[in-house]
């Protein structure tokens, strides 16, 4: 570490005057009962989560079982990691949420879509990834979780660091 | 000042297709600035798409979103000249509204 005493401090502080007042801002927001409804509510712990695993676990509560009927479409290679166009369509019935995660990221869930009734069970999206690693799609279908995996190379990392 | 949200919806007869579009830097907070400080996450968590009074789709959105969200999607039940809603919250508190006709 350097010791600057250059400017570096009074900045520092500045942040984390900022930080601080956008966490007192969160704090004034009623808190989720953990998972009592996990479909109408932003999934805040299962942002927080590393792996993949724990994610959907925090997410969904349980665990999903990979299907041909959810197709994932993703590309080979995405040049750039900060922009990876991705997407998903199912043919199963009674959809009501898709969920992006990338296995590698700092943390694993990237994005959770939820579907109501006369909703078509298909979405289209852009995500960042850190590195080469599998990208999930998971369906939630008629109370069950379904999965479709996709190994996509990444030459320039998007999450930065 | 203009709205954040553009937004595209399309009906061809019972399904209306839906693009948007959103400025929006969703900084993951990975991210170091030119002077290598780290750049707090700013990210949207919540978008929320309603027609006719009835939610008809809502992301839950982390910081692996990328820059200037891009989202996708269909629903049955609307018609050309229908009003859709869109609105977007941040984990900063900001957010940002928009009503778009069915065309």
């Amino acid at each position: 570490m350097t010791t600057h005493t250059g400017p570096h401090p009074t900045r520092r502080l500045i942040l984390q005057g900022a930080v601080s007042v956008a966490l007192i801002g969160l704090g004034n927001l009623p808190f989720a009962p953990a998972r009592a409804a996990a479909n109408d509510k932003y999934p805040e712990e299962a942002f927080k989560q590393k792996s993949e695993a724990d994610a959907i676990k925090a997410l969904y509560g349980r665990t999903a079982e990979p299907s041909d009927k959810v197709k994932l479409d993703a590309p080979e290679i995405a040049e750039n990691g900060a922009v990876v166009p991705i997407s998903v369509t199912t043919t199963l019935d009674k959809v009501t949420s898709i969920s992006f995660f990338v296995a590698e990221n700092p943390n694993a869930l990237a994005a959770s879509y939820r579907v109501p009734d006369g909703t078509m069970p298909a979405v289209a999206n852009r995500l960042k990834m850190a590195k080469t690693t599998n990208v999930v799609a998971i369906v939630e279908a008629d109370g069950k979780l379904f999965s479709a995996t996709k190994e996509v190379k990444v030459t320039v990392g998007g999450c930065g660091g | 000042m203009t709205s954040s949200i553009r937004v595209r919806a399309t009906a061809n007869r019972d399904i209306t297709e839906v693009q948007a579009l959103i400025q929006h830097p969703m900084d993951s907070g990975f991210v170091k600035d030119a002077k290598g400080e780290l750049i707090p996450p700013h990210f949207i968590q919540e978008l929320k798409f309603a027609c006719n009074g009835k939610e008809v789709f809502v992301a839950d959105w982390g910081p692996a979103v990328s820059k200037d969200p891009y989202v996708k999607f269909s629903f049955k039940g609307a018609k050309k000249g229908d009003d859709l809603k869109i609105s977007w919250t941040d984990n900063k508190g900001g957010s940002d509204e928009t009503t778009a006709k069915i065309v």
